[in-house]
C-alpha cells in the first residue's frame, strides 16, 4: 500500500464547532485503523475570535502535530481564508462557507465554494450542524478517511437527541459533493 | 502473525492521559482550581475520582490547592494538583513546604505563555526554570516532561511513583499543545507490581522517627491517624520533625534532601536518544518542540546526513553525565526552544569543557517551533 500523509486544517471562529468536527476527523481514522494526531488554536474567549483544528492522518510515521502545508483546508469565515489559504499544497483542495467567504484565490489546487451555512439555515432549520455538512462535504470530496468511519464516528460524539440532526446535516454534506463532483 | 487486537486503541487528550495515569497510579486525593489549558486534568479527575473511590474538591486559589494535597498527603492519600504558569507561581511556597517536609506529591504544569496571566491558550516551555528555582532556598527538584499523550499516560503513573519512593513534590510538565492534543493510544494494562506504595514503619510508634538518618535517603513514613506521633513543620527540623537551629542537625536534613536525587540518578533519569550514536549536529530537545526536532532529524536522516535528536524526559535532575558521553563526538549542537534560553544555558554549563557550538531557536509567541525551522538551522550549521 502507498504511503500518504493528509494534513488538513478546519478554520473558522470560536463557535463554528470547527475543533469538535475535528476530534470527530481524527475519531474517524482511527476506526479506519490509521495514525493521527489532532491539535487545536483558539483564543482566550469562549465565543468569537479566530479557532482551528488541525487533523493529520496517515497510514506511515510523523511526528509534528500541527499542519503546515495543508492537503485539505476547510475556511468558514474570510479571515482564516485569507490567512491560510496562502498554504495550500500544490493539488490541495480548498473548501470555503461561500455564506461568509466572498473573495477566494489561490495559485494552485482546486475550489470548492458553498453556502453551508446558509444550508443548514434553510433546510435544518438552525446553523449548528454546519460543521458535520461541510465535513461530510469535504470528506466525500477528499476520500480524506471512509463514509462508514465518519457516519460511525460523528454518532458516537453528539448527544442521542441531536444525532438525527446531525444525521441529516452529513447527507446533505455528501449529496452537496456528489452534484459538485458531477459538475467538475 | 495475528493482527494486532484494536479494541483498546482509543483517541485520547494529553490532559485526559495525565488523569487517566493518575488514576491508574493509585491517586485518590486532588485539590485544584482550574486554569487553561490544563482545565481538563481537574475536570475528568472531578468525574473519575469519586467513581474509584478518591475524593475530588475545587478550592478557592492555588494556594489553598497545594496545601490541601500537602495535607490529604500527610494524612495517607496519594495526591496531586494541575495547573499553569500563574497558578504554579502560587504554589511555589506549598512546593518548597512539600520538599522540605518529605510529603509526596505531584503538581502538573501545563505550560502556557508567560510572564504573568501571558498567553493562556499558547504552548510555551518558559517554566523549565521555575520548576527548578521557583522556591526559595536550595530544593532538589524530580521534574518529568512527556512528548505525547502516551507518555502522559506513561509519565503521570511515574510522577506519582517517584513521589511517592523519594518522599517530595513531584513535577510533571506538559504544555498547551500536547495537553490539548489528541493522538490515537492503546492504553496500557496496569501492572500493579510497578506502582509504588509508600513503606511504613515497622518500629514500635514511640521509636518512631519521621525523618530518620539512612544510608539510602530513602525512609519508611507513617501518616496522621496511624498511631505514630510526629511533628511537621516548613523549619528545619530534627529527626522527629521539630524545629531545631543546630548546626549539625541542619546540615543532616538538607543534605538528606539533595542525597535522595544525587544518590538516586539512574533511577530518575530518562532520555530519548534518537540517532545519536554518529551524529556530528545534535539537536538538543523537550516536551512538544522535540516532535520538531524529530520530524527534521528523520528528513535529515534521509539525505545521509548526520544528525541526531537528544531528549531529557527528566529535565531535573538534569542528565549531565549521559549528555557529556553522548556529545564527545558531536561538533555543533541546535538547541530550539519556546523559552528565551532556558535549556540553551544549562546545556552551556553541562558542556562548558567543549568545544560544541550552540544554534538556538527560541519563539515566544505562542507559535510553535516547525520541523522546517530546525531543517533550516541543520542547512545553516552544514555550510
Amino acid at each position: 500500500m502507498d504511503k500518504f500523509k493528509h494534513e488538513i486544517r478546519l478554520s473558522g471562529s470560536g463557535g463554528q464547532g470547527l475543533i469538535t468536527a475535528g476530534i470527530i476527523l481524527a475519531k474517524a481514522a482511527v476506526i479506519d485503523g490509521v495514525n493521527v494526531t489532532q491539535t487545536q488554536s483558539y483564543g482566550p474567549e469562549s465565543r468569537g475570535g479566530a479557532s482551528r483544528a488541525d487533523v493529520i492522518i496517515s497510514n506511515d510515521e510523523f511526528d509534528f502535530p500541527e499542519a503546515t502545508k495543508f492537503n485539505a483546508l476547510l475556511s468558514l469565515t474570510q479571515e482564516a481564508c485569507d490567512k491560510y489559504s496562502p498554504n495550500l499544497r500544490p493539488g490541495g483542495t480548498l473548501i470555503v462557507d461561500s455564506t461568509f467567504v466572498k473573495n477566494v484565490s489561490i495559485m494552485e489546487g482546486t475550489i470548492y465554494e458553498q453556502p453551508f451555512t446558509q444550508i443548514a439555515s434553510e433546510k435544518l432549520g438552525t446553523t449548528l450542524p454546519t460543521n458535520i455538512l461541510s465535513l461530510a462535504f469535504m470528506v466525500k470530496i477528499t476520500n480524506i478517511v471512509s463514509i462508514a468511519a465518519l457516519k460511525e464516528a460523528v454518532i458516537a460524539s453528539v448527544k442521542p437527541a441531536y444525532a438525527d440532526l446531525n444525521r441529516k446535516a452529513m447527507k446533505l454534506g455528501f449529496d452537496l459533493a456528489d452534484k459538485n463532483k458531477a459538475e467538475v | 502473525m495475528a493482527k494486532k487486537s484494536k479494541k483498546n486503541i482509543v483517541l485520547m487528550q494529553g490532559n485526559e492521559a495525565i488523569a487517566r495515569g493518575a488514576i491508574a497510579a493509585g491517586v485518590n486525593f486532588f485539590a485544584g482550581y482550574p486554569i487553561t489549558p490544563s482545565t481538563e486534568v481537574a475536570e475528568i479527575l472531578s468525574i473519575e475520582l469519586p467513581k474509584n473511590g478518591g475524593k475530588f474538591i475545587q478550592m478557592e486559589d492555588e494556594i489553598a490547592s497545594i496545601s490541601a494535597i500537602i495535607g490529604g498527603s500527610l494524612a495517607g492519600a496519594k495526591v496531586m494538583t494541575a495547573t499553569s504558569g500563574p497558578g504554579f507561581s502560587l504554589m511555589q511556597e506549598g512546593i518548597g513546604y512539600a520538599k522540605i517536609t518529605e510529603t509526596p506529591c505531584v503538581v502538573v504544569n501545563v505550560m502556557r505563555g508567560g510572564p504573568s496571566t501571558g498567553l493562556p491558550t499558547k504552548p510555551s516551555q518558559s517554566d523549565i526554570m521555575q520548576t527548578r528555582w521557583g522556591s526559595h532556598g536550595d530544593s532538589p527538584a524530580i521534574v518529568l516532561y512527556p512528548n505525547s499523550v502516551l507518555e502522559s499516560y506513561e509519565l503521570s503513573i511515574r510522577a506519582v511513583n517517584l513521589a511517592e519512593k523519594y518522599r517530595t513534590c513531584v513535577i510533571l510538565l506538559s504544555d498547551e499543545v500536547l495537553g490539548h492534543m489528541r493522538e490515537a493510544i492503546e492504553i496500557p494494562e496496569i501492572d500493579e507490581s510497578k506502582i509504588i506504595k509508600r513503606i511504613k514503619p515497622n518500629t514500635p510508634p514511640e521509636w518512631y522517627k519521621h525523618y530518620p538518618e539512612n544510608p539510602k535517603y530513602i525512609s519508611p513514613v507513617a501518616s496522621i491517624g496511624e498511631g505514630y506521633r510526629f511533628h511537621v513543620t516548613g523549619l528545619t527540623h530534627d529527626s522527629f520533625g521539630f524545629p531545631t537551629n543546630r548546626a549539625d542537625e541542619a546540615e543532616i536534613m538538607n543534605d538528606r534532601l539533595k542525597k535522595k536525587i544525587t544518590h538516586h540518578l539512574d533511577d530518575l533519569i530518562q532520555v530519548e536518544d534518537y540517532m545519536m550514536d554518529d551524529a556530528k549536529i545534535a539537536v538538543f530537545a523537550a516536551g512538544i518542540t522535540s516532535r520538531a526536532a524529530k520530524e527534521a532529524v528523520r528528513n535529515s536522516r534521509a539525505k545521509r546526513h548526520k544528525v541526531g535528536m537528544f531528549r531529557p524526559l527528566t529535565i531535573w535532575p538534569f542528565p549531565e553525565q549521559m549528555i557529556r558521553d553522548k556529545f564527545k563526538d558531536v561538533k555543533a549542537v541546535i538547541v530550539p526552544e519556546l523559552a528565551e534560553g532556558q535549556l540553551l544555558g544549562e546545556l552551556k554549563r553541562v558542556l562548558r569543557k567543549t568545544n560544541i557550538k550552540f544554534y538556538p531557536i527560541q519563539k515566544t509567541n505562542g507559535e510553535l517551533i516547525t520541523p522546517d525551522d530546525i531543517s533550516e538551522a541543520i542547512k545553516e550549521v552544514r555550510k
